[in-house]
């Protein structure tokens, strides 16, 4: 498609302006953690790593970063499972409702937050289970498994069926067509769907809020407690820091993963 | 004149026919899915040694016959038996059969020696042997230097001939090819046909082709089987399959044939069955000759001309009705007074006309 010069340059100034908009208060409150100041107040000022050390020391950032990598490593472990479980179901098999249970399956990603919160909480409530990290994990498992789903999904559309039944045609019983051929070229779908996974649940704090224990503060739920109390506002641009370079470097990979595509090495 | 195929004769008594003994039998193989029958009732003997097509078109049953006997998947009625021994319901690594599929499926994250020692290493065969083994069968297909590469990194022509190779390794009994050489150009595709046929010499693996290309399956091949609607219409030679077509869809789908219903048949060649004549045995008489005493004639309307290179192919129709094509060479003389719109007369050899099913030589009675 031709776009004129002038058309070109305009859009990329609006690009610009669009990617300012959504990173410049994310970096500013990167820039702001190691800020000598107290306050949000322009320009900032100073360098100091007094926060970054405050926050090492303070138990209550370390205790919800501990608590969100367990939350986020048992629900995309959960995802992994069930999702690739579901992915090959749904596209190797054709079954009388297979439309609605794939659109049952990936539906979780697309409701609300909020009322998937509710819903699981007044669920748990009725079935009589306290909250705890057994019912966060799970709440967090349902929208992380449509991740993983949606990504093995997509690879294994990609993979033509007969690359497994060339290994059972060469001799290859089940466990080593899956051994040599299907694990090795669905790899970096799982890695990059269980990256997704952890992405996902390492930030989220609407259904945590319903769904997480009495007590238990996740990181971003610390945030959210934290972040009118003008004395820990400081710790507050510290941890935001840590949750922003931990949710993006599992995304970074799992992009990167993705691309590689089937011709990813198998040895 | 060689055997007339064994197509109703293969009850298991049956003395066998075929000179080198049976590679592979089909014994009333039927698949249907769901309500659909694909495979209807398939009887076949394929001799070992031999370069066996199954041509159809698409649709026609051939390929899912072809998973049959690799056993993805499982006939609905039937057996398979592997050189004497039923398969039908052994899965496909336990079968003695290999094959080169349609998209070559080779492994994309292997190494093309890799792909080729597949199922050397699966069968855990010694390092040094395995080596060896994947060497020669890489330079049975040329491509010797070829071992390090990545599938991705090769041509269409080149994958091909991985997936040869790769098939090839363990020796089986029987290679299946799935239309191997439908995804190449023209020129690639004609320079395949006469090294896979080489291959097949070499090697002397019995080879089951499956394609819809008549052209390709009436070059390379020992025995045909035409396919249709799931059923076997006739299998035999080349020149058998070409010139003695047993039924009208065989006439039609392999090159092109004029079929002649029994009316028509009657008025033109004085037969009362279904008859057909090829184009190419059909001439325009020059203006002001006659036709020679041995010769049927009739007079027609030029429709239609049409150039294809070697010749030309004219339509034309009789004053009886019956639409006649003529493939007159394009080195005739005659071709400058062929135009459409004017008369022209049609002549043939009495023993050009072969009525449909008659399997024996043709007869001349009937001549005018």
């Amino acid at each position: 498609m031709y776009v004129s010069r002038p058309a070109r340059y305009a859009l990329a100034a609006f690009t610009a302006l669009v990617l300012l908009v959504l990173y410049f208060p994310i970096l500013y409150i990167a820039r702001l953690s190691i800020n000598t100041a107290r306050s949000y107040a322009w320009p900032p000022r100073g360098f100091s790593l007094e926060w970054w050390r405050a926050a090492y020391h303070a138990s209550g950032p370390r205790d919800a970063l501990f608590r969100s990598i367990e939350t986020a490593l048992l629900a995309s472990a959960i995802a992994l499972i069930l999702g690739t479980l579901a992915s090959f179901a749904l596209t190797r098999h054709r079954f009388f409702g297979r439309n609605a249970v794939s659109f049952v399956a990936v539906l979780p990603i697309a409701l609300p937050g909020i009322v998937t919160g509710i819903a699981l909480n007044s669920g748990y409530h009725r079935a009589g289970i306290n909250l705890s990290l057994f019912t966060l994990v799970v709440a967090h498992a349902t929208f992380c498994i449509v991740i993983v789903y949606n990504n093995v999904a997509a690879r294994l559309r990609r993979l033509s069926p007969s690359l497994e039944e060339a290994s059972a045609d060469l001799g290859a019983d089940l466990f080593q067509t899956f051994g040599y051929i299907t694990f090795p070229l669905m790899r970096s779908a799982l890695l990059a769907g269980a990256l997704l996974a952890f992405a996902l649940s390492f930030d989220e704090i609407v259904v945590t809020t319903f769904t997480a224990g009495a007590g238990f503060e996740t990181l971003p739920l610390w945030i959210f407690n934290n972040m009118f109390r003008p004395n820990n506002l400081p710790l507050v641009n510290v941890v935001a820091t840590v949750v922003v370079v931990l949710s993006i470097v599992p995304v970074y990979l799992a992009q990167r993963l993705s691309d590689g595509a089937v011709g990813v090495s198998g040895r | 004149m060689p055997e007339p195929a064994l197509v109703d004769d293969v009850s298991p008594g049956s003395p066998n026919r075929l000179p080198n003994g049976v590679a592979v039998s089909l014994r009333g193989v039927t698949k249907r899915f769901g309500v659909v029958t694909v495979v209807d009732g398939v009887n076949l003997d394929i001799a070992e040694g031999e370069f066996f097509s199954m041509l159809g078109p698409s649709g026609s049953g051939k390929t899912t016959m072809l998973r049959m006997i690799a056993g993805f998947e499982l006939p609905s009625e039937g057996s398979v038996l592997l050189k004497g021994r039923d398969v039908t319901r052994l899965p496909p690594f336990d079968r003695d059969v290999n094959t080169v599929f349609q998209d070559y499926a080779l492994f994309p994250h292997m190494s093309v020696a890799q792909n080729v020692a597949y199922a050397l290493r699966v069968r855990r065969v010694p390092k040094p042997e395995r080596t060896r083994r994947v060497d020669e069968a890489l330079a049975t297909v040329r491509l010797d230097d070829f071992g390090s590469r990545r599938p991705h990194q090769l041509s269409g022509g080149q994958r091909q001939r991985v997936a040869l190779a790769r098939a090839l390794v363990n020796r089986p009994a029987v290679l299946l090819l799935d239309e191997p050489l439908g995804a190449l150009d023209l020129k690639l595709r004609e320079e395949m046909q006469v090294e896979l046929k080489g291959i097949q010499q070499d090697v002397g693996i019995t080879f089951i082709f499956v394609t819809h290309d008549q052209q390709e399956a009436l070059t390379m091949s020992d025995r045909i089987a035409v396919f249709a609607e799931g059923r076997v219409e006739q299998v035999g030679t080349p020149v058998e399959i070409y010139e003695r077509p047993t039924t009208e869809f065989v006439a039609g789908f392999v090159g092109t044939s004029n079929v002649l219903s029994p009316d028509l048949a009657r008025a033109l060649v004085g037969r009362d069955e279904t008859s057909t004549i090829r184009p190419e045995h059909i001439r325009i008489v020059a203006p002001g000759r006659e036709p020679t005493s041995e010769e049927m004639h009739t007079a027609a309307t030029v429709r239609d001309v049409q150039y294809l290179g070697a010749f030309v192919r004219v339509r034309t129709e009789t004053a009886g009705g019956a639409r006649m094509v003529v493939d007159v060479p394009t080195a005739s003389d005659t071709l400058a007074e062929i135009v459409a719109g004017t008369q022209c007369t049609l002549a043939w050899r009495a023993e050009s006309v072969r009525a449909i099913g008659d399997t024996k030589s043709t007869n001349t009675e009937g001549a005018t």
